[in-house]
């Protein structure tokens, strides 16, 4: 498996370090209340298919990346800084 | 027996080599199978449950009977296929999974009671009595099973990893391959042509056929004398391709050494590769398939392919009698080439009653093979047609049902296979794996022509895809066949025909299977485990799911395969595994006192990836314990020095830091002064700590945060997640510095004085109050001092760039020793830290509240952090969860020991009364007695109480006294002093 | 059909001819008392004990696949009962001696065989944590040895003791650990349910859950619309996507976790063995192969297929711990989908929606649990309470944070446990 990282170029996994689903962008205010902690901490999408998630190229530029992935073919469509991507 | 004027191999080169401690001579080129045959030896295996007397079935990979163990003592291979395994001199190989010998094997005793060992019938017995499973049933089976032998000893080998990166990954350099190389070699891409046999060329090696008027084999040199030239291609031979991964990623065995007598030069054994390429041709080819009849595997009888390739390629006959059996055309070639060499072929019997006729051999038309005779080598055949039996003298049958597209590669990402009716095979499915191309045989083209021409498309594909422009090869004349089949999977007819070879399950098992409503093609497989041999059904799966799709009525499409997983061939788990033997598993990282420590004599032991002292021994110290009784009382009454190093150290600037820190600790960091340092505890966004640790303000936007040496790459990277992900837009940088400084802890109420007579100005009382920190000098040299403290003690930690690290503590350590203290360890830093109630991950392990560790006031009020909302949840501050305390014996027994749990006095110890568990135990030479740190419920309120330790482990049981975590100095004056 | 060894021997002399089906194939009914989604371990084992236990009768189970061919029919195999978290303790005990007597329950031999597990440990930090899970094992009534280097040494002593990047300082025995034949496990408890009436449907995918008025009625299928006074979502691995068609989100990421057998070799692995600073477990088969794992390839995943980087790093850990295994060859890996949950620990609970049962939240561990999952499903479906020894595995716990069985201490990130 093979990241393209948008300020290293494309590197070997084994670079990255993984952390979850893209959700953990979206932090909610500390009085949004018990439901919505509960879903940015455990509850998940979980999709077979294109989903959007957070990389660490940890061996490499640090950077935290949003790669969009296939969970079913592993085929990586995009990848974009964190810190850019965030919605 | 071998032919004169055939074959490939060097005649002027003898090999000498023994099988089963007897001395034979092949030459080289020659595999062990093909040497043998040469030699007459038919009898090279045992099958796996029956103990079947086996020969060679094959001339590749896929062999199911031929394993053999080659080697002796750590260099010992089980496994090895007779037929890959090439001769050297001095090459020793014996059989395996027989007893007392390859002949007289006493556990063929299984072959007769065969009716009561059919399809799982190990799922209905061995039930009674209960307690004989592991006693008698499982041991027995154990033994009797398996095939090799593990040597038992530690490898001795060397093996290789490696990468490469290419343009184009051409797998396999038959025709197709060897053509598609040539395509993208000319075009200029960086091609890697990979193939699992000693020699490029494939099929053409083992066949008679002509390309451009050449003979195959010298066609397909002449190409690879062209490869070699490129230097934009690599040519990898004895290199197997074994799994096809994501992004264009491959798996490649190569077998570097095997072939050779003596392993010690340059070279490793194998080497696993990892080669990324942008595109591939997958030009496999195909494997031949043999027919189920009775007793089809008697030794003598053989794919009618590999009897060819013995024959072309080696040299050698399988037997001087020879029979073929087919239903289709290919295996009319066999008898041509036997017929041309002078071999004599007793019968052709095709099981077509429209087959062309055959000139030159008897021929039995619409006829089968319905048994086989000879128990350690075949003798006779029987067969059957309209006009009756017939029985032949025959001491090789040479056998095709035609052929298998390898098309295992393609299923690797979880591609299907499509059947086509017209071959009766399974061939890939398009774009089954991004960026690969099939050609060839593996394709299903089963012609030289039609391999050569898929082969330049397949590359021609493959170029536009990424861009390089394609070159013109002219596409060389070749036969152009075609390939005519009629299914035949299973003679019919009473006895065991097998279709596993190596399983032994044959067509009755698959039949049993279906009957028992094991009818899923996944069901039958693992009912039967017909597929699950060293071959992984390589020449059994079709075969045998046409003869469940028949028995159940069902279309082979429909019935479907089953699941085709990497690796195509085994691979030895020291090659994928290769470097990490010994001390390669993970790195070493070692402080700049290492060596130093090592001098004076300290155990080092690995602390994470880190190598950290344990003790540093004196003359007398026959104990750890008293070593470290001493280091402790030294730090007390005079100053110790200890390399903290390992601790991780985050350099962080820029205007926002102080508001990043105020989010990512749960306590204030914007109000810390200049000058000083404040500890600092981080929660996890779930509420629980992550890690605690002090960071120092150097300045007014630059801090040094410290953690724990355990977390600091998990802090690292929470740092950047949290500044990248969640406020981008705060002017804040991180950047590791931990291997940039050496840092000691200088503690002791010596301490002062030592470091006044180091630096190169002492320190005044008024800017060094406890918690101070600041730039300092010592011989000109600038560093850092903390006056920081993990003892309890009046203590600093000095730091210098690393370079200078090995001086310094040397200089501390003399220094140190001349005032009455010295070097201390981490034993001694861990019984000053529960002296002192400090925690570490023991306490802090990731399920902890700041709330159980008597924090909890440290969480803000004035401001949110990351854990902050979560470490509100009810669960996790509530009555009743287990809080840190100190544990002091007070009973007869007066041990405590880390990972016993905590009972009331009174209750049995039962889960059901667990109040809690011990993290901690050390001894304290200061306090004079053990003492422990352990969570225990509501144990904030519960000092003063009389609680039972019990460590069943151990045999244990201890009555504590529940107090404060802090067991020396808890007013905490010596620090300030 | 009862089997024995002379029912082995009977059938042997005359032709093999009189077995019968292990459980029939029936058509669908258009109504069951409960509905099973799931002909996995768990799913089989939850309508075998509904069966056997509570005298039900009118049930299906619903395949989408084959039975038995999700994670059940691809693991390593291991069965134990050494966690140390309230919680997991007592269920795991639970299911392990529901494991004790399962061949005479389902007169099938799973060879379920307590070959003895050791969990090695390489620092004092390490042996502290694991006598901390030892002691928990023996407090709740199952069994632990802590052993020292030279202890170890007596029961593997193939182990590289001498050079090696983490010495070992000890192990942990558990002398009921072991492993079994994990397809048998699905079989065996097919075939008891299916003898007690069970209806096991396969090639029957569902593709709705009916609701009314926050009750379940049904499921629709790819075989047509089947009602059910309960339904049970039995489908780790795909169990996001089911609770969605009840309109639910789960605390589950799906991951990928590889496994893998060597070609079969002579007898040389006798127990369990579990490397936790390598990640990597092995163990021998009966057949002889080496079947050994590792860690989570770390990314969400539904592909049932891994990545060379975790393949080489479970190999890498065999090399530095067990360096005589070189020469054993991977005959295959595998890779089966992981429902990862924030603590690691499992759910079975009832749902906001009446009749809706949960059963998911495997993790890495779900072999071990079939026969208590079931049995403690069957419990909570029968009865509407949950079993004594699965009452902590609530799927509120996480929002509450009351009851966490986070083992690992890792915290909310699901792949980390």
């Amino acid at each position: 498996m093979r990241i393209n990282c948008p300020v290293c170029g494309e590197r070997d996994r084994r670079e990255f370090y993984y952390k979850g689903a893209a959700v953990a962008l979206e932090r909610p205010a500390p009085d949004a209340g018990e439901a919505a902690w509960d879903a940015y901490v455990h509850l998940r999408e979980n999709p077979a298919g294109e989903t959007r998630e957070l990389w660490y190229h940890e061996s490499g530029c640090n950077g935290w990346l949003v790669v969009t992935r296939n969970t079913v073919s592993h085929e990586i469509s995009g990848v974009a800084l964190a810190s850019e991507a965030r919605s | 027996m071998r032919v004169e004027g055939k074959g490939l191999i060097d005649r002027g080169q003898e090999v000498a080599f023994q099988f089963d401690g007897a001395r034979y001579r092949g030459f080289k080129g020659d595999t062990l199978a093909s040497a043998l045959l040469a030699n007459d030896v038919r009898l090279m295996g045992r099958s796996f449950k029956y103990h079947r007397p086996r020969g060679v079935l094959t001339a590749g990979s896929e062999e199911p009977n031929a394993l053999v163990t080659v080697g002796s003592g750590a260099a010992q291979e089980p496994n090895v296929r007779a037929t890959v395994q090439e001769i050297y001199p001095g090459l020793s190989a014996t059989s395996q999974n027989r007893w007392p010998s390859l002949g007289v094997d006493l556990m063929g005793v299984n072959d007769l009671v065969s009716p009561f060992l059919g399809a799982g019938f190990y799922y209905k017995t061995f039930m009674w009595p209960k307690s004989f499973w592991e006693k008698l049933y499982e041991p027995v089976i154990r033994r009797a099973a398996g095939l090799g032998a593990l040597s038992g000893e530690n490898n001795a080998d060397r093996y290789e990893r490696a990468f490469a990166f290419c343009d184009l990954l051409v797998i396999g350099a038959g025709p197709a391959g060897l053509m598609a190389a040539l395509e993208a070699g000319r075009a200029g891409a960086d091609v890697v042509l990979a193939d699992e046999d000693s020699q490029m060329g494939g099929r053409l090696l083992g066949e008679v056929e002509e390309i451009d008027g050449k003979p195959g084999h010298v066609w397909a040199a002449e190409i690879i004398a062209e490869l070699e030239a490129m230097e934009n291609v690599r040519l990898m031979t004895r290199t197997t391709v074994t799994g096809a991964y994501d992004q264009g990623t491959f798996g490649a065995l190569e077998r570097v050494g095997h072939h050779k007598k003596r392993r010690g030069d340059a070279l490793p054994l194998e080497c696993f590769w990892r080669i990324v390429a942008k595109q591939s041709v997958l030009a496999a080819g195909s494997l031949e398939r043999p027919v189920a009849f009775r007793n089809n595997d008697r030794p003598g009888i053989m794919t009618a392919g590999a009897v060819r390739a013995y024959l072309n390629r080696w040299g050698v006959s399988a037997g001087r009698r020879v029979t073929v059996f087919c239903n289709n055309d290919d295996g009319h070639r066999t008898v041509r080439d036997m017929l041309a060499a002078g071999v004599h072929v007793a019968a052709l019997i095709d099981s077509r009653h429209d087959a062309e006729t055959v000139p030159g051999v008897r021929m039995f038309k619409g006829a089968m093979v319905s048994d086989a005779g000879g128990r350690t080598g075949l003798e006779h055949v029987t067969i059957r047609s309209v006009g009756g039996e017939d029985r032949i003298q025959t001491d090789c049958l040479a056998m095709s049902g035609g052929w298998n597209p390898i098309v295992h590669l393609t299923c690797h990402m979880n591609g299907r296979p499509t059947w086509r009716e017209s071959i009766q095979s399974f061939v890939p499915s398009p774009d089954a794996v991004p960026g690969m191309h099939v050609a060839g045989a593996c394709n299903g083209a089963f012609s030289t022509t039609a391999c050569l021409r898929e082969g330049v498309e397949a590359a021609k594909r493959a170029l536009e895809a990424i861009g390089v422009k394609a070159a013109d090869v002219a596409l060389p004349a070749a036969e152009d066949g075609a390939y005519r089949i009629a299914p035949l999977w299973a003679v019919p007819g009473k006895g065991r025909a097998w279709l596993d070879f190596q399983n032994d399950v044959t067509v009755k098992d698959v039949k049993q299977a279906a009957l028992e409503n094991f009818r899923s093609v996944e069901h039958m497989k693992r009912y039967t485990t017909q597929g699950m041999a060293t071959d992984q059904g390589k020449n059994s799966n079709v075969a045998a799911l046409a003869v469940l799709a028949d028995v159940t009525g069902r279309a082979i499409p429909e019935t479907g395969t089953t699941t085709f997983r990497p690796p195509y061939s085994p691979v030895s788990i020291a090659a994928m595994g290769a470097g990490a033997q010994g001390k390669g598993f993970a790195p070493q990282r070692f402080t700049t006192s290492h060596a130093a420590s090592v001098e004076m004599g300290a155990p080092m032991i690995e602390a994470g990836l880190w190598y950290r002292p344990s003790y540093f021994p004196r003359a007398g110290e026959n104990t750890w314990r008293e070593s470290c009784d001493r280091e402790v009382g030294m730090v007390r009454e005079a100053v110790g020095v200890c390399d903290v190093s390992t601790l991780g150290k985050i350099d962080i600037q820029g205007a926002d830091a102080a508001k990043f820190l105020d989010f990512v600790y749960c306590n204030m960091f914007s109000t810390l002064k200049v000058g000083r340092t404040r500890y600092g505890l981080m929660l996890r966004e779930d509420g629980h700590v992550m890690d605690d640790g002090t960071t120092a303000r150097l300045g007014e936007n630059h801090f040094l945060m410290t953690t724990t040496t355990a977390a600091a790459g998990e802090v690292m990277r929470h740092l950047e997640f949290v500044h990248q992900g969640l406020c981008p837009e705060l002017d804040v940088a991180f950047v590791s510095v931990t291997e940039q400084w050496a840092q000691f802890a200088v503690a002791g109420p010596q301490s002062r004085a030592l470091l006044d007579g180091l630096l190169d100005a002492p320190l005044k009382d008024e800017d060094w109050p406890f918690m101070a920190c600041g730039p300092v000098a010592l011989g000109g040299i600038a560093a850092r001092l903390f006056r920081i403290s993990f003892s309890g003690e009046h203590a600093y930690e000095l730091a210098v760039a690393s370079r200078y690290g090995d001086s310094l503590f040397r200089e501390l350590v003399k220094r140190a020793e001349e005032m009455g203290g010295g070097a201390y360890g981490m034993e001694a830093l861990n019984v000053l830290r529960v002296e002192k109630g400090f925690i570490t991950h023991a306490e802090i392990h990731g399920r902890t509240t700041a709330f159980d560790i008597g924090m909890g006031r440290m969480v803000s009020a004035k401001k949110d952090c990351i854990g902050k909302t979560m470490s509100e949840r009810p669960g996790l501050c509530v009555p009743g969860r287990e809080q840190l305390v100190g544990l002091k014996p007070v009973g007869e027994v007066k041990q405590v020991t880390a990972g016993a749990h905590l009972f009331c006095a009174e209750d049995a110890p039962e889960r059901e009364n667990d109040q809690g568990y011990v993290t901690s135990v050390a001894y304290s030479p200061t306090m004079g007695r053990m003492m422990g740190m352990g969570f225990l419920k509501n144990g904030s309120e519960r000092h003063g109480e009389k609680i039972k330790m019990v460590d069943h482990l151990r045999g244990i049981e201890c009555i504590c006294e529940v107090t404060g975590p802090v067991v020396f100095d808890p007013e905490g004056g010596r620090v300030r002093g | 059909m009862r089997f024995s060894g002379l029912k082995v021997l009977k059938e042997g002399l005359t032709g093999n001819k009189g077995w019968k089906p292990h459980w029939r194939d029936p058509e669908p009914k258009s109504e069951y008392d409960i509905v099973i989604i799931g002909g996995g371990g768990h799913g089989l084992s939850t309508a075998y004990y509904l069966a056997a236990e509570y005298g039900l009768k009118n049930i299906a189970v619903l395949e989408k696949g084959y039975i038995g061919g999700g994670n059940v029919g691809r693991n390593t195999t291991i069965v134990r009962a050494n966690y140390f978290l309230p919680g997991n303790s007592e269920f795991y005990s639970h299911s392990l001696k529901l494991w004790e007597g399962l061949e005479e329950e389902l007169n099938y031999n799973v060879m379920h065989s307590q070959r003895g597990l050791i969990n090695l440990f390489h620092s004092d930090g390490q042996r502290d944590a694991f006598a901390r899970r030892g002691n928990a094992m023996i407090n709740q009534g199952d069994d632990a040895i802590l052993l020292d280097r030279e202890g170890v040494r007596k029961h593997l002593p193939y182990l590289d003791f001498d050079n090696v990047r983490f010495p070992v300082f000890g192990g942990l025995l558990h002398p009921r650990g072991g492993t079994a034949r994990h397809d048998a496990v699905a079989w065996g408890y097919a075939r008891g349910a299916d003898q007690r009436g069970v209806d096991l449907i396969q090639n029957c995918e569902v593709t709705g859950i009916d609701i009314e008025n926050g009750k379940v009625r049904g499921v629709q299928t790819s075989r047509g619309a089947i009602r059910a006074k309960k339904v049970a979502i039995v489908v780790a691995g795909r169990s996001g996507q089911v609770a969605a068609m009840a309109g639910m989100r789960l605390p589950i990421e799906s991951h990928v976790l590889q496994a893998f057998v060597s070609e079969g070799l002579k007898p040389v692995i006798d127990h369990v063995v579990s490397f936790g600073m390598g990640h990597f477990y092995i163990s021998q088969s009966d057949k002889g192969g080496l079947v050994f794992g590792g860690d989570l390839d770390m990314y969400a995943s539904y592909a049932a297929r891994g990545n060379l980087p975790l393949v080489e790093h479970v190999m890498e850990a065999g090399m530095t711990l067990m360096p005589m295994i070189g020469k054993a060859k991977v005959l295959r890996s595998w890779g089966g989908i992981m429902d990862m949950t924030p603590d690691g620990s499992p759910i079975i609970d009832k749902t906001d929606t009446e009749g809706l049962y949960l059963d998911c939240g495997w993790c890495y561990g779900g072999f071990k649990a079939v026969p208590g999952s079931g049995n403690c499903l069957a419990h909570l479906i029968a009865t509407d309470r949950p079993h004594p020894a699965a009452e902590k595995l609530r799927l509120d716990r996480f929002r509450s944070g009351v009851g966490l069985m986070d083992e690992e201490g890792t915290g909310a990130q699901h792949n980390l446990h």
